[in-house]
């Protein structure tokens, strides 16, 4: 039965790569070939175009919202007041619903304000769905140490600034390393609340894929399907160092 | 006593979710109520048209059409989960087995459904592979059916559930299945009145993961789904970019929302209920197999 759940996890990737090195533009095989990989590296300007603004966009939306979700976390963790309970409910809401009720509800938003869609509306929908993920990650984060520290701090006549900076910051850095990762990989990831809220000319690399995948089967994709799987395996394998850390402390 | 420094904290990210999730959803509760506009958005005029269209036939075939899918798509993932969860948990190589199972999820989710786009295709590899074998003569049409979109909802959705029954099975104290055949059980009374019973929760969980973003799905019948196997999403998308119907695209949502929520909640009661059942189960097997060791002592 595993190795049944195993072949269906790995044949269509298989396909696919061995398919990338096929001389021809259908699934007939007509023996090996690197043009396709010719093709991806030499001849897609839109495609490394929509990559880098794929890159851009998950760099950016995923600091600012690092951040947001990062003091949203430390405040609803140690503190009371009046909103928190509106905080939380609002925050927890978007990781249920599916994900095209935020790429709508966010598109009408925009039409509704006249903001002209491009990559600032791409941002501000990227930082909404990652910063709920921070918000969560964190929060687990700091329930897990001793809150002794931050008293001692505190009674040791810390200002507010320099309790938050060398001592709440540090100790809760794994859960906003990782925070920070899950919303760059989110934000890579992520198709449609995307394609609710792109504008034309603003695209990212699951747009650009998506709008070759409606033409039909095209080798280029195969091809950048091998680079993909070979670039997450390495970044994968140069992260772990940095997810080590993070279930070591 | 210490200032209260909370609200200065959650400002920031409290009015960002209230800009942009808060009023968006509230914009599209009002907008549900409103007529249509001639070319797109909507007319300041309360109407209830947007929610009468609910109960016309079309839209209930492709709620229950949408059911079904999620349904069985959630089902079969359960059943390819488990045992490899199962398996996993019982093995000497667990991590590298895991490992195996995540790689392939670190591709692009709209790779994946290539992935099976080029091998259902009608020029995909298995109609040239069938071609080939003078099995089929011309090509068959794999794709655009509700097969082809539960195929690739399971495949989406695997790891997301083979994950939580993993942990929870991880767990799980296998002597007790022992114990269970050595008092006479079969092997099938073992799973199912012994082992499924005490991961309870992970199953819940798996269900969770799997069936409510399969519910909204929008991407995968878009993709390899045809007319007959139109979701709840495909239809939001459709009345507010082609139809440009925005009260009705909102009335959806908002039943989407609804349901989508009072699901969750529903969900959660449940489990919590069960979580603590399954608890004093737990105890109680506990309780039972340190009895049968004190027995055989």
């Amino acid at each position: 039965m595993f190795t049944v759940t195993m072949v269906f996890f790995y044949a269509p990737l298989v396909v696919l790569i061995v398919f990338s090195f096929n001389n021809s533009k259908t699934m007939h095989w007509e023996g090996l070939s690197l043009r396709w990989y010719h093709e991806l590296f030499f001849n897609s300007r839109d495609l490394w175009n929509a990559f880098g603004n794929s890159v851009l966009i998950a760099l950016t939306s995923a600091s600012l919202s690092t951040v947001l979700g990062t003091l949203g976390a430390i405040g609803i963790y140690w503190y009371n007041f009046r909103f928190k309970k509106y905080v939380q409910i609002a925050s927890f809401l978007p990781l249920i619903l599916p994900e095209i009720i935020i790429g709508v509800s966010l598109l009408i938003l925009f039409a509704a304000i006249g903001l002209k869609l491009g990559l600032l509306t791409i941002f501000i929908a990227h930082v909404t769905f990652n910063l709920p993920y921070v918000l969560l990650i964190v929060s687990s984060r700091l329930d897990e140490f001793d809150h002794s520290i931050i008293e001692a701090a505190y009674d040791l006549g810390a200002r507010e600034i320099d309790a938050l900076l060398r001592v709440i910051v540090p100790v809760s850095m794994p859960g906003i390393i990782a925070g920070f990762l899950v919303s760059i990989t989110l934000s890579l990831e992520d198709f449609v609340i995307t394609f609710f809220v792109a504008g034309p000319g603003a695209s990212t690399l699951p747009l650009h894929i998506y709008s070759m995948i409606r033409f039909g089967v095209s080798p280029v994709i195969n091809a950048l399907s091998v680079v993909l799987i070979a670039g997450s395996i390495i970044l994968a394998f140069s992260t772990q160092g940095i997810y080590k850390y993070i279930f070591q402390k | 006593m210490r200032k209260n420094y909370g609200p200065v904290y959650a400002l920031p990210s409290a009015l960002w979710i209230s800009a942009f999730f808060v009023v968006p959803i509230s914009i599209i509760f009002m907008y549900s109520f409103l007529e249509k506009g001639l070319y797109g958005g909507v007319v300041w005029k309360f109407s209830l048209e947007a929610y009468r269209a609910l109960s016309n036939c079309a839209f209930l075939k492709v709620s229950l059409m949408t059911v079904v899918l999620s349904v069985l798509a959630t089902l079969i993932t359960l059943a390819l989960a488990l045992p490899a969860a199962y398996f996993i948990a019982r093995s000497r190589y667990k991590n590298t087995l895991l490992f195996l199972v995540i790689i392939p999820f670190w591709t692009n989710f709209l790779i994946r459904i290539y992935a099976w786009i080029a091998i259902l295709g009608n020029s995909g590899f298995l109609n040239n592979f069938l071609l080939r074998l003078g099995i089929t003569h011309g090509y068959t049409q794999f794709l655009y059916n509700p097969f082809a979109v539960i195929i690739v909802l399971v495949y989406t959705y695997l790891p997301f559930a083979l994950l939580p029954l993993y942990s929870t099975i991880e767990k799980f104290d296998f002597s007790l299945l022992e114990a269970a055949r050595d008092l006479g059980a079969t092997n099938s009374q073992a799973i199912f009145r012994v082992l499924l019973p005490n991961i309870k929760t992970g199953i819940f969980t798996a269900v969770l993961f799997t069936f409510i973003p399969a519910f909204g799905q929008y991407a995968v019948p878009q993709l390899v789904g045809g007319r007959n196997s139109f979701m709840l999403g495909t239809i939001i998308a459709r009345e507010l970019t082609v139809t440009r119907n925005w009260p009705l695209s909102s009335s959806i949502s908002v039943a989407l929302t609804v349901l989508t929520t009072a699901g969750v909640l529903v969900f959660l009661r449940i489990n919590n209920n069960l979580g603590g059942k399954t608890k004093a189960e737990h105890a109680a097997s506990t309780r039972l197999h340190l009895q049968i060791k004190q027995h055989d002592a």
